[in-house]
This record gives structure tokens, sequence and C-alpha cells, in this order.
């Protein structure tokens, strides 16, 4: 009975704001501007979001990070290393100890001239043992990695990032079997390793190049105590495993680094998971920031909702008085204005979601931004529109519904 | 004409306050509208402004030259290093190019630094006294080092605030103590005044100045003698900077002997480009917000031309009266303009004052640096007159095109 | 001669169907004549009335005011024109609504430029010429049908017009209310030598006139003399 009654309503709301047709499709536009600038935030948000994890897992496979110096409260410190806290030994010790890593990884930078027949360029070299390329999570794109072999005989080999092939190597010329120079020291580059782009705070990743640790140690950075490491880096089998192991990380490295009880740790651990909370929650929360301003004008164009049909209550209120007058309840002339209203907000959002997705894929093919449209913010939106209605209609609904019959008769 | 104008807006007054909650609801949503754009452009400009305190803090028409070279995606981070830039490129470019107020250098890495029971990892600077002037470092307490301890290499040092922090216990007075650096004894002989967050966001208190001589010879170990790891200089005005920077580059380049073929082998920026990449970043995030914000107020805005719409409708045959006694086409435009105008004036100037309230509640509670500077106020002012009357244009059109006699029969 | 029309056709279409209101209307009238229109409901008086009040356009025909043709001007002139010679009375009084009588009053010397002293000034006596004094401040809800009618004479003879075109005035209004504006009416145009022209259905208000003019089918069916023309009067060229 109800139903049927809802379906006239729909029809008859339907003719209504046909007959005053410039009308509904201005607030329609009101609320289809807003659900379009809504989706689009959204989906700016998300595909930035997406960038960003995308990123993150650049870092490697479930990758814990310890480095020398003390814990800060507060703030990431940009500067770390030099401190001679940490070891090859601690690196080793903790992979023999913790059974939940996988792979561990020590190394140390240092930015320096590399030469190729007429380039040169100036760039992070990096000594590091052949683990890492496991922990960070580095493909081949051409050659091979450098292995223990290598390592343990202080072999001059080189494998080398996208951003030093394309600096230092003409067009075509094939990287891998050439020679370059580093510290006046030959290397071979055996190995060139496919590009990973920007890390999250934006530095070039693929400017690199990995020499075995001994190597490194021995002819080219010239290390000031042997076996120190600026950092070591460890993978665990799970994701899961990460937090357990980092519990007794710091334990093995707090007993061998013989600290006291009150002494604070000389190390610090960082994991992927810190560092994606970090960077995941700054631009979360300008998303959500971004997507608060935007509903702003969704709540504007509700407000223009509720005012078109507080006038439409006024017109008709003959209208009504004599609907009252043959019978129609309160009820049904409250749902016959909702539905009116609804109609509006949800037209408008259907157009708005529909423009949103244009306007998206607009921005991704022109500005060449990333944006994901999932199918919860279309829900959300569509949902969020119906809502819209439903809230701004209710008042001017209600005050239909409360007319007195005889004065909405009477009302000039 | 001043009649006119005069009682039109009287009109437009009583007809709105005669449909007080039609004009409020309209009204409400420009204020809405203009109150988000006032509060996110205060936020873009407050951290704009932040930005470009933080770029004042490395100091008056600053050129930074580093050795290494460009990258194609635009300026490189990376400091030290590679050997191409010394001292004596330093001391020649002040011979050489008048411009230069004054030159310096220094050379950093990061240390353990040790004050009796208390360490701390801190960035080590040794610096030429020229530096200390060129980055515009002020003291808390004591002094900067002279040319004697430059000269004799003394164990010196100055001290940034969060080094102190780290380092000192409450009250405990630096100067006069002696700190370790790579166990050798320094004494500190002056307390730096906080500069805060560098234009990168990184902390630029937490450093210790030592003569250069001093870290060269004793607490680095370099390599070369006489490499710096960057070059500091400083002109008299803001518009010497461009011909410096040309003129520097001239003199590394023949200094380097580098070949017309050959890319530079340091990068020179001035504290203009820095400020510019940052400024830029608050730029877009300003342009962005206010681009958002301002969806609001055009949604308000049709919110306007809809309820003008209405009235006209509803007015048609006072319309048709009005120029049944003379009305011109521009005197019903005027009418139904001004009604518009003073909807989305009225709104504005709430609108502005509740901007301004959001802007002072989020430095409150969020913490954000927020700017309500004049001109946005008077932006937002006008920005509201310009939505009504674009708004309002297509309403009172539609008013002025009736032809009276229609008008006159509307039912 | 401050009225002529030549041959003045109104047509009006509706999808297929031509409606001829007006089908070669000749009407000459000079200044300070009292003309009643009469003629069977839909036989084209308003339509005329429109015309003649520059509220309305002919379709064809010559149509001159003040031996101006009224055909070439733009809708900025006839405002102007309506604002300064004509002033016109409305069957349903046409005030507007939930503004005061003065203002009612006032509105065509708003759109004059009149200050706003001056504006109150002449209104009030306009008011006061159709006695009533003391109602300035009434809104038109607050006024009986004959007063609003009174209220619109005022606004139409404020600006002081040449000529005071009214559609069935008195059509809505009872017989004293009737006797009261048509006695207006009649001094406006003894004492003034206001060119009136009234349409009516009823011949005792006709009676007011001094000319009788019969519309039929949209042509002149007859037009006589049915009091001579006062001496006093100015007749125009
Ligand atoms: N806007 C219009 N559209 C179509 N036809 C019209 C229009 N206005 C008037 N008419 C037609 O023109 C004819 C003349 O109408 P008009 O209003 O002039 O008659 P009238 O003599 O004033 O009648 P009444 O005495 O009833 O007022 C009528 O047939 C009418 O239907
Ligand atoms: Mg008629």
């Amino acid at each position: 009975m109800m139903g049927w009654f809802v379906l006239k309503s729909f029809g008859g709301a339907l003719i209504t704001l046909n007959r005053n047709r410039m009308r509904a499709g201005i607030s329609i536009l009101g609320i289809m501007i807003s659900v379009t600038a809504v989706v689009l935030v959204a989906s700016v948000g998300a595909g930035g979001q997406r960038e960003i994890e995308r990123q993150v897992a650049t870092m490697g496979n479930h990758a814990i990070v310890v480095m020398p110096g003390f814990q800060h409260v507060g703030a990431v410190r940009t500067s770390q290393a030099s401190a001679v806290t940490l070891t090859i030994r601690d690196a080793s010790e903790i992979y023999s100890r913790v059974p939940a890593i996988r792979e561990v990884c020590w190394g140390r930078r240092d930015p320096m001239q590399v030469i190729h027949g007429h380039l040169n360029w100036h760039l992070p070299v990096v000594g590091v043992n052949p683990g890492c390329f496991a922990v960070r999570g580095w493909e081949l794109a051409d050659g091979e990695y450098f292995s223990q072999v290598e390592m343990d005989k202080g072999s001059a080999v080189a494998v080398i990032g996208q951003t030093v092939v394309e600096r230092l190597f003409d067009e075509g010329e094939n990287p891998v079997g050439s020679t370059l120079i580093i510290k006046r020291i030959p290397f071979l580059v055996i190995g060139v390793l496919q590009a990973k782009g920007a890390a999250p705070a934006g530095s070039d990743q693929d400017d690199i190049v990995f020499i075995p640790f001994s190597t490194a140690q021995r002819k080219v950075h010239g290390a000031k105590f042997i076996g120190s490491v600026e950092a070591i880096s460890l993978s665990t089998f799970e994701r899961d495993d990460i937090l357990p192991s980092v519990d007794r990380i710091r334990q093995i490295l707090r007993e061998r680094h013989r600290l006291r009880d009150d002494q604070p740790d000389d190390f610090n651990i960082r994991t992927q998971l810190d560092l994606a909370s970090t960077y995941e929650g700054a631009s979360q929360t300008l998303g959500k920031f971004l997507l608060v301003i935007a509903s702003i004008s969704l709540l504007v164009g509700g407000i223009g909702i509720m005012n078109i049909l507080l006038v439409s209550v006024t017109e008709r209120t003959r209208e009504i008085g004599v609907r009252m007058a043959v019978g129609a309840k309160r009820g049904h002339i409250m749902v016959q204005f909702l539905i009116e209203a609804m109609t509006i907000s949800l037209v408008g959002g259907c157009l708005g979601i529909v423009f949103g997705v244009l306007g998206a894929r607009v921005m991704t093919v022109i500005a060449g931004w990333p944006t994901i449209i999932s199918s919860d913010t279309v829900a959300a939106a569509f949902v969020f529109s119906l809502a819209v209605g439903l809230f701004f209609g209710l008042y001017p609904a209600n005050k239909a519904a409360r007319l007195n019959p005889i004065d909405a008769l009477r009302y000039e | 004409m001043p009649a006119f104008i005069l009682l039109t807006v009287w009109t437009a007054v009583r007809i709105l306050g005669r449909n007080r909650l039609r004009a409020g609801l309209t009204m409400l949503g420009i204020v809405i509208g203009v109150g988000a754009v006032i509060a996110m452009v205060s936020i873009g400009e407050g951290a704009k402004a932040a930005v470009a305190q933080r770029v004042a803090t490395m100091g008056t028409n600053v050129i930074m030259v580093l050795p290494g070279s460009m990258t194609s995606s635009g300026v490189r981070g990376g400091h030290g290093g590679a050997v191409t830039l010394t001292m004596s490129d330093g001391i020649d470019l002040k011979k050489r190019i008048p411009l230069l107020r004054d030159t310096g250098w220094g050379k950093r890495d990061v240390m353990q630094i040790v004050n009796g029971n208390k360490n701390w990892n801190g960035t080590v600077n040794g610096v030429s006294p020229g530096y200390l002037t060129i980055r515009d470092w002020s003291f808390t307490s004591g002094g900067p080092f002279t040319q004697q301890d430059m000269d004799t290499a003394a164990c010196v040092a100055l001290l940034g605030q969060t080094i102190v922090e780290n380092l000192f216990d409450a009250g405990e007075e630096p100067v006069g103590a002696v700190i370790r650096i790579k166990n050798m004894p320094f004494r500190v002989i002056g307390v730096l005044a906080p500069k805060g967050q560098s234009a990168q966001g990184s902390d630029q208190d937490d450093i210790i100045f030592i003569p250069f001589t001093t870290a060269e010879r004793k607490v680095f170990g370099t390599q070369f003698l006489g490499s710096v790891g960057a070059l500091f200089a400083s002109t008299e005005r803001t518009d010497d900077l461009a011909p410096a920077v040309e003129q520097i580059r001239e003199v590394l380049r023949q200094r380097h002997r580098l070949q017309p073929d050959q890319d530079d082998d340091f990068i020179i920026r001035t504290q203009v480009d820095i400020g510019k990449v940052q400024e830029g970043t608050s730029e877009t995030m300003t342009v962005m917000l206010f681009t958002i914000a301002s969806i609001s107020l055009l949604v308000g805005g049709i919110g306007i031309m809809n309820i003008l719409l209405v009235s006209v409708t509803e007015r048609t045959r006072e319309i048709g009266v009005r120029m049944a006694v003379g009305a011109k086409r521009g005197h019903i435009m005027v009418q139904f303009l001004i009604e518009a105008m003073t909807i989305s004036l009225v709104g504005g100037c709430l609108g502005i004052v509740f901007g301004v309230l959001g802007a002072r509640v989020m430095t409150v509670i969020a913490g954000w640096p927020t700017i309500i500077s004049s001109d946005t106020v008077a932006a937002a002012f006008v920005f509201s007159l310009a939505v009504g009357l674009f708004f309002g244009l297509y309403p009172a059109n539609k008013a002025a095109r009736l032809n009276p006699i229609d008008a006159l029969r509307y039912e | 001669m401050l009225i002529e029309c030549q041959d003045l056709w109104k047509i009006y279409r509706l999808g297929d169907v031509e409606v001829q209101a007006l089908r070669g209307l000749n009407l000459s009238i000079e200044q300070g004549e009292f003309v009643a229109i009469m003629g069977a409901s839909g036989s084209g008086k308003s339509t005329l009335m429109n015309i003649l009040g520059c509220l309305d356009q002919p379709t064809r025909g010559r149509y001159s005011l003040n031996g101006i043709d009224v055909a070439g001007l733009r809708s900025d002139q006839l405002a102007e024109i309506r604002n300064r010679q004509i002033g016109f009375v409305f069957q349903s009084f046409n005030l507007i609504p939930r503004t005061s009588a003065l203002e009612n009053a006032q509105l065509p010397l708003f759109y004059r430029g009149v200050s706003l002293r001056e504006q109150r000034a002449m209104a009030t006596s306009a008011l006061s010429r159709v006695g009533l004094q003391g109602r300035e401040g009434h809104y038109p809800t607050q006024l009986s049908g004959g007063q609003q009618q009174r209220v619109a004479i005022a606004r139409a003879l404020v600006a002081g017009p040449s000529l005071l075109l009214a559609d069935e005035p008195t059509g809505n209004l009872d017989t004293e209310s009737s006797r009261e504006i048509m006695a207006i009416l009649d001094a406006l145009n003894k004492e003034q030598g206001m060119t009136v022209i009234l349409v009516t259905h009823e011949t005792d208000i006709a009676a007011y006139a001094k000319r009788e003019v019969v519309i039929k089918d949209g042509r002149v069916q007859s037009d006589r003399q049915t009091q001579p023309v006062a001496r006093l009067s100015p007749s125009g060229a």
C-alpha cells in the first residue's frame, strides 16, 4: 500500500520538478557540482595514496632498518650515521640469532665522482653485502648481482641503477661488461638494476652504484673503523614477523653493545611499517582535510535544496490543503516532499558521480595525476547525496505536513 | 539616480526581510562559501609565511655553491664528497668579484659530541668566519671565533640551541665549558641564537661550528687539504644576486679549467631560488585549498540565482506594473541585481567574520599557522559582490526582458 | 491631434489559430477629450487600450501619440513615454503588494529620478487629490477596493500626464465607489484638461464622457459626441 503510494509520489515529484524545470535544474546543478568536487578530490587523494604506498613498497620486502645513533623523541631526524656503533658482527649475529630474519644487508654509502669514458657523474656509491639486493628488493634488468665470492675477494665489480645508465652511458651502449672509474680504480659493471623511481621522501633511488662492501671498505671509502657499517637492513619472512623481530634485534644489540639498563639505545630501528605510517599518515590527513572542504559545498547545495523546497511548499499551500481535505495524512504529504528533495539530490549526485569520474580521468590524462575511483567512493557519493536530500528535505516536508488544512485552503 | 539606488536598496532589504527564512538560507550558502574561502586562504598564507620566514633564516642575499652537477630532475640535494671546490676558490671569488660582500666556506660531518656523561650525534660544521656573517648567525651568549682561532686551528666551538639542550642541564652555562668532539677537548666560546627549521624542514639549531682549519686538520681528516663542502657568498642588494651568480660561474669554470662543452662541476643556488621552490609548493597548496573552498561559493551563488529566479516569477505582475508606470529595462535589472548583491554582500561580510574566527580556531586547536591579510578580506568582499553580480545577472536579465503586457497578464 | 490610429491591426497567433483582436481600426482623439469606449466582451477594447498606453505594439498600422509614430521607438523610449505622458488605471488596481499607498503613488516619480522629498510631496498631494489624505501609510490589504483604485489613480496622475487611460476602472467596484472614481476622472478632465479615455460596459459610467466610441470585432462601429466639447480645453493641432 505504502509502496504504491511512494511510487505514485515519485511520479508526482517528477511531474512537479518538470513543471519547474529551471528551478529543479539549478538545484540539481548545485548538488552535481558539489558531488563532482567530492568525487574528484577523493579520487585524486586515493591516487596519491596508492602512489605513496607504491613508493614505500620500493623500500624492500618486510624491511627493518637499524641505524647508529640515539633514538630521538618527536620528529624523525634527517642526519644520522657516522657514529661507530654498528658493525658487520652485529649484523651477522642478528641474522644467526633471529630465526624470523630471512636476509640481512649492511652497507656504507658515500657520494663520489664516477667516471665512464668522457662522462662523469657525482652520486652515492654504496658498499653492500650481496644480501642487500634481496632485502631492498632490487631486481636485475641485465647481467647479475655480485656474490659472496666477489665479496670475499674484494673484487672491483659494480651493479648500477637506471639513472646511472642514463647519465654515464650513451644511447644503445651496453653497460654490462664496461668499466667505471671510481677513485681512480676501474670497476667492471656486472649488473644493471631495474628502476625503482622516487623514494617517498622524493630522492631518486635509481641514482646509485653498488659495489661489494669489502671492496668499498678497503679501496674506496677508506673506513675509519674496519667492520663498521652505516646501516643494517633486514628482511623478515612475513610482514607479521616485523614487530617481534624488532624487539629481538634491540635485545641482541643492547647485549652486544654492553648497554646498561639505564642507558638509552645507541642505535635506532625503523621498519617499513613506521615509514608507511609516517608518509601514508601525512597524505591521508591532507586527503581527508581536502575531502572535508569539498564536502562543505555539498552542505551549501543541500541548503539550496531546502530553500527551493520551502518555496515549493509555500507556493503549493493550497494544493496541500486540498490534498488534506480529501484525506491525505501528514505522512503522505511528508513523503511527497521528501521524495521531491531526494529526487533532486539523487539526480544531482548521479550526474556528479559521472562528471567526477570523467574529471578524474581528464586530470590523469592532462595533468598526469594518479587518480583512483573506487567503488567505495562512488557508493559513498551516492549514499551521501541521498542523505543530503533526506536531511535538507526534512524541514520543508515537515513544514508542509504540519499545515492546518483549513488555513492551507484559505492561503493566498 | 542616487534616490533611485537608495530606494532600490531599501526595497531590496525590505523584500528580503519579508522572506526572512528564504533570504537567510540563501545567505547561509554564501556565508559558508566565503567563510571556507577565507579560512583556507588564511591557512595557505600562514604556511607560505612560515616558509618565507624559514628561508629568511638563511641570511640575506645568500649564494650557495655546492660541488657536483645538476640532474635533469632539478637541483640535487647532495653535499660534500667530490673535491671540486676549495678554499682558494672562495678567496679568489671574493678578490675578483666586487659585487660580493662576503664569502665563506664550510664542511660538515655528523659526529658524536660528549659533555660529561651526556652525548649527542650532531652535525659538526667547520666554517670560516665569513660564513657566520653570511648566514646571519647571532649569539645569545659569547661570540664568534676570531681570525686568530682560524690561523692557529684553535679547539673552540659555537653551539646551536638543540645541542645545548641535549648536552647541558637546564641552567648550566655552556660558554666556557669544555666538550669533546672525536675525543678532543673543545672550549665553548659562544651559544648561537635559535633559527628553527630550515626551508627544507631540518633543524638548523642542531649544529656545532668550529674553525674550518681545526676541522680540516684535527677533526675530519681530509683527503685533500683546502677542499670545502660548500662555498657561501652574499651580495649587498638582492638585485645583485643574478649577475653575481653569473660571475661566480665564470670564475669557477675558469679556475676548474672546464672546456666550453663540459658541464659545470658545481651547483650555484641563491636564497631566492630556494625560496621560490619552497614557496612554490605552498603556493600550489594555497591555490588548491582556495579552489576547493570556492566550489562552495559557486554552489552558494547558484543558490542565489535559483531563489532570485523564483522571486522574478513570483513578482512578474509587479514587474509589469513597474514597467507600465515607466520603469526602463535598466531599472528592473538594477533592482534585481541589487537584491542579489545585498544577499551576497551580507553573506560575504558574515562569511568574513566566520572565516576569520574559523582561522583563529584552527590556529588554537590544530596549531596551524594562519594569516588573515587585509588583502584576503578585501578580496573576499569583492569576490562575494562579484558572485552576487554574476549569479544575479541571469535572473535580473530575465526580469528586464519581460514584455510589460505579458507580465501584467501573468497569473 | 493627441492620438491618431490608422488601420490598426492586432493579430494573436496561438499555434494554428489566429485571433484578430483589432482589424483595421481608425480613431483620432484630441487633447482634452473625455472618451468612453464601449463594446461587447472580446471586441478588442483592452487590446486597443494597451496599444494606446504603449504597453503593447500593433501588428500592423500606425499609431501616433502627440505626432510621434510609436512603432519606431525603443523599449526605453516607450518606458519614458509611459512615465511622463500616460497614466494607466487597471480594472484589477495592480498596486504593488505590501507596499504603502504613498510608495505606490510615488512609483512613476521613482523612475524619473525626482528627489526623494519631492517624490513624497507630489505623491502626498496626488493622494489628497483623490481624497486619501491620512491614508499614506496604508497597505493595499488595509484599503477597500474603491480606495485601492483611488491610489491607482493617484499613481496615474502623480507625474502630471496628458493622457489618462482607464480600462474598466469601476469593473470591480460597487456603485458608490464607482461614482467617486468617476467624479475624480471627470474633475481631472474638466479642471486640468487631462485627456481621459475610459473603457466600460456600463452606460451610466459612459455617460460621464463627452464622446462615446463603440467597438465591434476590432473596428469602430460608432463614434458620437454625447456632450459638447468644453470650450476651455486647449485643443491640440
Ligand atoms: N494575449 C492574447 N493572446 C491571444 N488572444 C488574445 C490575447 N489577448 C486578447 N486576445 C483575444 O483578443 C480578443 C480581444 O480581447 P480584448 O481583451 O481586447 O477584449 P475586450 O474587448 O477587452 O473584452 P472584455 O470586455 O471582456 O475585457 C479576444 O478574442 C481575446 O481572446
Ligand atoms: Mg478588456
